[in-house]
């Protein structure tokens, strides 16, 4: 069958009908070679040209607005009954079932069904078909990969004027979650619509904070208890401590009072080893140290003035910036100070002058970090100035091991949880170090570019992989770190103590021979003191005598020769030679009177 | 109507088997013998589960039917045997 369509149109609708001719071809212009026009031109040499009858295209990145996505449960009702069957009525329902169970397609399927689960059943009883065969083989050992780290997540400051990330702390149940501080450290650069808000990030989810924290005054520092998850503690910008629990919200629970805390931004604050679980302790710039009761934060319960010369006078104080605790030690700790000191003190010394042991000098700037090597806790990192130092709590005159002066400030460190040799630094150009002292001591072992803005904090997960960073302009980055440097390798804490052993000697070999030479200096100046004394009373007699001895000589030549040149008559050269006699021996002279001197 | 039942105490009766629901092609639980909320959650559930992982076996390749799905969590094993109207559930934990 021909499938046809059939349509109609005028004639007089098609238009005036083309009548069309042959014509002979006829030339309309022929432009005849110009030579003359061909000198203008240079005859370039042959090359490979190759083209491509195609169409231009060109390569365009868009980015699209970011997508968010929210995931929720749904609530599952029952349903499936068929109309007249009501799902509540058990006599209904009861009804509907035994009716199916007649049915003929429901025998048979179940029982060909039941069948083919017999089979598996079984299989599963007799086999554990989903072994694991990978477990026994050991893991090959490292062939040395590169070190390397990767970014994971970077949670920004959800506020529209961004402060800086201060404090970071990792939930200690697993770290699933991370606390960040929020506060804008710069001088008065705190405008009033920023907000003093700190938040929890579930690390799963960068998008939106998962908690978030009102304190009165932004926090410069923030803590988990390690005891209980769902305690937190913060030290703000005002002085005031605030202590959180995240079961009742974002308020704080209770928070010091204004005229018994700090006077200055609390820039640490640690949680100690107590009974109780409730003692923290917190540091400021104003120089003081204190001690808290988090149930009880009207008032402190212990006081120090870190004052060097042990008064407890608080206008002499250092400002501290930095604490360090070791739950191992809980009776010492330490605090780096803004003159670049480390104060090293003694919590229960018997009077308020003895809490404060010893001092280290160390740092031409503030120390803003300390922490003492978990695994070697006599050996403690600083971080201050352009340096990173390592310190035996033996030698006080200097740091035991120190890395050369970097090209940024560096504004935070700490050591790897799990292997002793390895610690990590943020410097100011946005770049995260880690060094390993075991393998190269001079430069990092690894150098990675963060962020473009300067990086204040940096805090590493307790398994020792996952690195947390805070940024100035507020984005906490989440970093990796490849399994090299993340896991214990083997003799790696003897041949760490072993290396921290010979710097420690070689410093006290220095500190003793330094020693040495001061006291031979101190005893050979005291004795030469007192023959020195006459000498130089000579030397300087003498000296006068010389020098006038020196000027009538002078004076006689030069008389001489005017009287001289009266009778001569005035001429150039001898002016000049008797210019240049006096000349040279002046400077003779000179050159030997500072010869006495020098021995002084 | 007795084979039926003595399938099921058969299955029943084997090693480690926790429980077993006969979901009807609506989803409505026919027979059960577990409580009824987990029994309607488990119908619920694993009816969309296997409506997914039939169309995506029928997608891959049409002439392909899907004729067992077994998951394994770390705690115990779903299986289900699906049929034309009805499929089988089965909850057990293996005893290696």
């Amino acid at each position: 069958m021909e499938i046809v369509h059939v349509y109609r149109k005028l004639r007089s609708k098609f238009g005036r009908q083309s009548l069309f001719s042959d014509r002979p071809a006829e030339l309309l212009v022929d432009v005849h070679t110009d030579q003359s026009l061909g000198h203008q031109f240079i005859q370039k040499s042959q090359r490979d040209q190759d083209l491509q009858a195609c169409r231009d295209m060109s390569e365009h990145q868009v980015n699209t607005k970011r997508f968010e996505s929210d995931s929720c449960g749904l609530n599952h009702e029952e349903g499936g009954w068929p109309k007249d069957v009501n799902p509540q009525e058990m006599e209904q329902t009861i009804r509907f079932r035994k009716k199916v169970e007649k049915d003929e397609i429901y025998i048979n399927g179940i029982l060909q069904l039941g069948s083919v689960m017999d089979h598996c059943i079984r299989q599963n009883n007799a086999v554990d078909i989903y072994p694991d065969y990978c477990e026994d083989q050991d893991q090959e050992e490292d062939y040395q990969e590169p070190p390397s780290a990767k970014t994971i997540n970077v949670f920004r400051d959800p506020n529209e004027l961004k402060r800086t990330v201060t404090g970071l702390s990792w939930h200690p149940d697993g770290g699933r979650k991370l606390a960040a501080a929020y506060c804008c450290l710069e001088f008065q650069k705190t405008s009033r619509d920023m907000s003093p808000d700190s938040y929890i990030w579930d690390i799963e989810n960068p998008n939106r904070p998962e908690m978030t924290l009102k304190p009165a005054s932004p926090l410069v520092c923030l803590e988990y208890n390690p005891k209980d998850c769902h305690t937190l503690v913060g030290g703000s910008y005002n002085g005031q401590i605030a202590y959180w629990d995240t079961r009742r919200g974002s308020q704080p629970v209770e928070v010091s009072s204004v005229e018994h805390s700090h006077r200055d931004p609390v820039y640490k604050i640690i949680w100690l080893q107590s009974k109780t679980g409730t003692d923290a302790f917190s540091a400021s710039t104003d120089g003081q140290v204190l001690w808290w009761d988090v149930r009880r934060l009207s008032e402190p319960t212990e006081r120090l003035v870190l004052d060097p010369n042990r008064e407890g006078n608080l206008d002499r104080a250092l400002g501290a910036i930095s604490l360090d605790f070791e739950s191992t030690m809980p009776t010492k700790f330490m605090v780096g100070t803004e003159e670049g000191l480390v104060v090293s003190c003694n919590r229960k010394a018997k009077t308020p002058s003895e809490k404060i042991v010893c001092t280290y000098d160390g740092h031409q700037g503030p120390v803003y970090a300390l922490q003492r090597n978990p695994f070697f806790p006599k050996n403690f990192l600083t971080v201050g100035d352009w340096t990173a130092r390592i310190w035996s709590e033996d030698i006080k005159e200097s740091s035991i091991m120190w890395t050369k002066y970097q090209m940024s400030y560096l504004t935070d460190a700490c050591w790897s949880p799990v292997r002793p040799s390895v610690f990590f630094t943020v410097k100011m150009d946005g770049i995260l170090d880690v060094w390993d002292i075991l393998f190269k001591q001079n430069d990092p072992t690894l150098s990675l570019k963060v962020c473009d803005e300067a990086l204040y904090s940096l805090r590493l997960h307790e398994t020792g992989r996952l690195v947390a960073c805070g940024s100035q302009r507020g984005g906490a980055t989440l970093l990796e770190i490849n399994s090299g440097l993340s896991t214990l390798q083997k003799n790696e804490k003897s041949l760490l103590a072993a290396m921290f052993e010979r710097e420690t000697k070689r410093e006290k070999i220095l500190e003793a021979r330094q020693r040495e030479i001061r006291l031979k200096e101190r005893s050979r100046s005291e004795q030469s003191r007192d023959e020195d004394g006459g000498r130089e009373d000579q030397n300087q007699n003498q000296l006068m005598v010389r020098a006038e001895d020196h000027f009538y000589l002078v004076t006689e030549t030069e008389t001489k020769r005017r009287r001289d040149n009266q009778i001569r008559g005035p001429g150039p050269e001898p002016e000049s030679d008797s210019e240049r006699e006096p000349g040279p021996e002046p400077e003779s002279e000179l050159e030997s009177r500072p010869g006495p001197a020098a021995v002084f | 109507m007795a084979e039926v039942e003595e399938t099921l105490k058969r299955i029943q009766g084997q090693n480690g088997v926790q429980g077993i629901i006969i979901v009807n092609s609506e989803g409505i639980p026919v027979k059960t013998t577990l409580d009824n909320p987990s029994t309607v959650q488990y119908a619920g559930l694993i009816h969309q589960l296997v409506m997914k992982a039939r169309s995506t076996i029928r997608d891959i390749d049409p002439q392909n039917d899907l004729t067992f799905l077994r998951i394994r969590s770390k705690k115990n094993e779903i299986m289900i045997a699906p049929d034309k109207d009805y499929f089988l559930i089965v909850i057990q934990n293996p005893s290696d």
